[in-house]
């Protein structure tokens, strides 16, 4: 055959989009500016320990009276109320708040996703009766029905495989970690709204496609061509919309920590940190300071690497 | 028709009509065929006359609603297609009936790689392993003429072009080594060479494999050197029905002429403009009461608007829908007399 004369090494859409990603200035500070706070938080305090043998829930045993000190080459972010160090505290509260981020956003990824697919696919009347419950839920406002979801099943009532997830990944007891986790799936249960209405969008227009036809011809399932057919068709969009839901469930959890619904202590998050800074705002500033710079930092990292993200998934709709 | 001895496919009375605001489109309006084992079996007639729907149907691809298949019957190697739960049709897909689609451009999943979604098929219905599906891909893509398999099989489609993702979706339809190939203009979309070389590759398969084939085509000299029986449709009704060369020769259906008379020939006087048939094909959801075809109709007279016409056997295996089968089937004796002369 004439057809077939030399074979091309393949280049995916994926390694066109990251060609056009790492042309794009802010995507990429974005991008290394996460990866350098995720080295820090995971890795950071171990690193502070073994240098200095600062640990974030260390309180001296001095008798000060005040132990709030402004930051030094010990204390790189001062310490804060209790005198522990800020800056082990602010990387250790950044495990907590990157961990809502990101497994939120994987609840709401499946949840929204799944459920989009389905309502997309199949249409008609299911497809309306679908979104009209995501409407209703839409009008309601989403930080209400955290804080209902929080308190309802906050404390005892802590539903129990909540309380075994958090059991097996971080030790019995700990009824600060099941607040977490909890505070996990009530953020992702919220947030996978438009996420539902993104992927639907995208199977309608996948859906009367010739290939839909044709794997359907082949015996594939109904399940089967919503999942393997059409939504690896929808990952782009989807990307770029879970790493915008990063940041927005990163706030979310800031604010409720701030009111005093989210993270518990002896846990922290920046929100929490956040949080007693205020108190002290006129005397310590840093112990506002500090916390607040880091997550704005991160923040802004997860949205320019979203836009960049979008505008190097899908070239057709770029402006500049 | 009974269940004879060999056949593969009966489609009896079929009915396929579709919803529309427009009123119910008769898509496919009493299409009645049958399909002997190893048998090519063509379709031929206009965009809009219901060749698709009808293969659709068969495959059960109707999408409900708006679609509704609304009667008739269809066997497939005795089993009744239309009686079954939507899991054994599913079973039937791919495995026992397969499609190739007209624009291999579109009917390959963009986004996922060649090798993934060939060894779909095989994994689905043969119950292959990763390995196996994989061999078994690179076999099937050897065979349908893609020399480098081992490479390419893990390209995305966008990397083949046109003739290349045909011959794909060849490799795909065969690879449950099915009992009956439906493929709904499989050169439409193809550049001329390109065609050739893919009517020859089916031609070749269904030999080797036994395949029994139904070919969709609105391009006669398609047919002619492949099928054994030419189905003529026209507004969802089956026009004519004769084998190949009968057809050919002595058609008895003054739309089949029409259609014949307009097929390019190299033969043919420079300058001369090309036979086309006067109009549009009708509106199918406001058919009028007579023939169908009678507003296009050279010998159309009064009976053809007023009456639906009749299905006239010319001979057991050759039937025309015309009030004037019988004069129009002497008509094209002659025409060959005098050719052959």
């Amino acid at each position: 055959m004439d057809e077939n004369v030399t074979a091309i090494k393949g280049t995916s859409l994926w390694r066109d989009a990251w060609k056009r990603l790492l042309k794009n200035r802010l995507a990429v500070f974005g991008l290394v500016m996460l990866i350098i706070i995720a080295l820090f938080v995971i890795i950071g305090p171990l690193v502070l320990f073994w240098a200095t043998g600062i640990t974030a829930d260390e309180i001296p045993a001095n008798g000060d009276l005040i132990k709030s000190f402004p930051p030094s080459r010990l204390h790189w972010m001062g310490t804060d109320e209790a005198g522990r160090d800020q800056f082990a505290r602010v990387l250790q509260g950044g495990r907590i708040s990157l961990m809502v981020g990101i497994i939120s956003t994987i609840v709401s990824l499946v949840v929204g996703v799944s459920y989009g697919a389905i309502a997309g696919f199949l249409g008609g009347r299911i497809d309306n009766v679908m979104m009209r419950i995501v409407d209703m839920i839409y009008a309601i406002p989403y930080i209400l029905i955290v804080i209902v979801l929080l308190s309802v099943f906050g404390g005892q009532n802590t539903p129990s495989w909540i309380k075994y997830l958090s059991e097996t990944i971080g030790g019995s007891g700990n009824q600060g970690l099941s607040q977490i986790f909890l505070l996990f799936f009530a953020l992702g249960l919220v947030s996978w709204l438009t996420m539902a209405r993104v992927v639907r969008g995208q199977v309608l227009s996948l859906k009367n496609q010739e290939f839909v036809m044709a794997a359907r011809a082949t015996g594939v399932s109904t399940f089967g061509i919503i999942f393997r057919h059409l939504v690896p068709n929808t990952l782009g969009p989807v990307i770029v919309y879970a790493t915008l839901t990063v940041p927005s469930v990163m706030l979310t959890e800031a604010f409720l920590s701030y009111l005093g619904l989210g993270v518990q202590a002896p846990f922290a998050s920046w929100g929490s940190l956040a949080a007693d800074g205020v108190k002290n705002i006129a005397i310590f500033p840093w112990q506002l300071l500090f916390p607040g710079l880091t997550m704005a930092l991160t923040l802004f990292s997860l949205n320019f690497l979203g836009d960049g993200l979008r505008d190097a998934l899908d070239p057709q709709t770029r402006k500049f | 028709m009974n269940q004879q001895n060999g056949s593969i496919l009966s489609v009896k009375d079929l009915r396929t009509y579709f919803a529309t605001e427009d009123g119910v489109v008769k898509a496919v309006d009493g299409i009645t065929f049958e399909l002997t084992k190893g048998e090519t079996l063509g379709i031929v007639g206009e965009s809009g006359s219901g060749k698709s729907v009808t293969n659709l149907s068969v495959m059960r691809l109707i999408p409900e609603p708006p679609g509704q298949i609304a009667g008739g019957r269809i066997v497939f190697d005795g089993i009744d297609v239309l009686g079954l739960s939507i899991e054994k049709v599913r079973d039937l897909r791919g495995r026992r009936i397969a499609m190739i689609f007209q624009d291999p451009m579109t009917s390959l999943n963009p986004f996922l790689k060649i090798s993934t979604q060939l060894t779909e098929v095989t994994r689905l219905h043969l119950n292959h392993n990763e390995q196996q599906a994989r061999a078994h891909a690179i076999k099937m893509l050897k065979l349908v003429g893609i020399s480098d398999a081992e490479d390419r099989m893990d390209s995305y489609p966008h990397e083949f072009s046109g003739g290349m993702r045909q011959r794909v979706m060849i490799a795909m339809a065969l690879s449950c080594d099915p009992e009956l190939l439906i493929a709904d203009e499989p050169t439409t979309a193809l550049d001329v060479t390109i065609q050739a070389q893919i009517l020859e590759l089916i031609k070749d398969l269904k030999a080797r494999m036994g395949t029994s084939v139904i070919l969709i085509t609105h391009d006669l000299g398609v047919v002619a050197g492949m099928t054994d029986k030419i189905i003529v449709m026209y507004a969802g009704k089956v026009f004519e029905q004769a084998p190949t060369k009968e057809l050919f020769a002595t058609p008895a259906n003054p739309y089949t002429k029409g259609l014949l008379k307009s097929v390019p020939d190299p033969a043919h006087e420079e300058g001369k403009e090309l036979y086309q048939i006067p109009g549009l094909p009708p509106d199918v959801a406001h058919l009028p009461p007579g023939c169908p075809f009678a507003e296009r109709c050279y010998r159309a007279e009064d009976i053809c608007r007023r009456e639906f016409p009749p299905f006239v056997e010319i001979n057991s295996d050759h039937h025309s829908l015309c009030h004037f089968a019988q004069e129009v089937y002497a008509e094209s004796i002659k025409e060959n007399e005098v050719l052959h002369v």
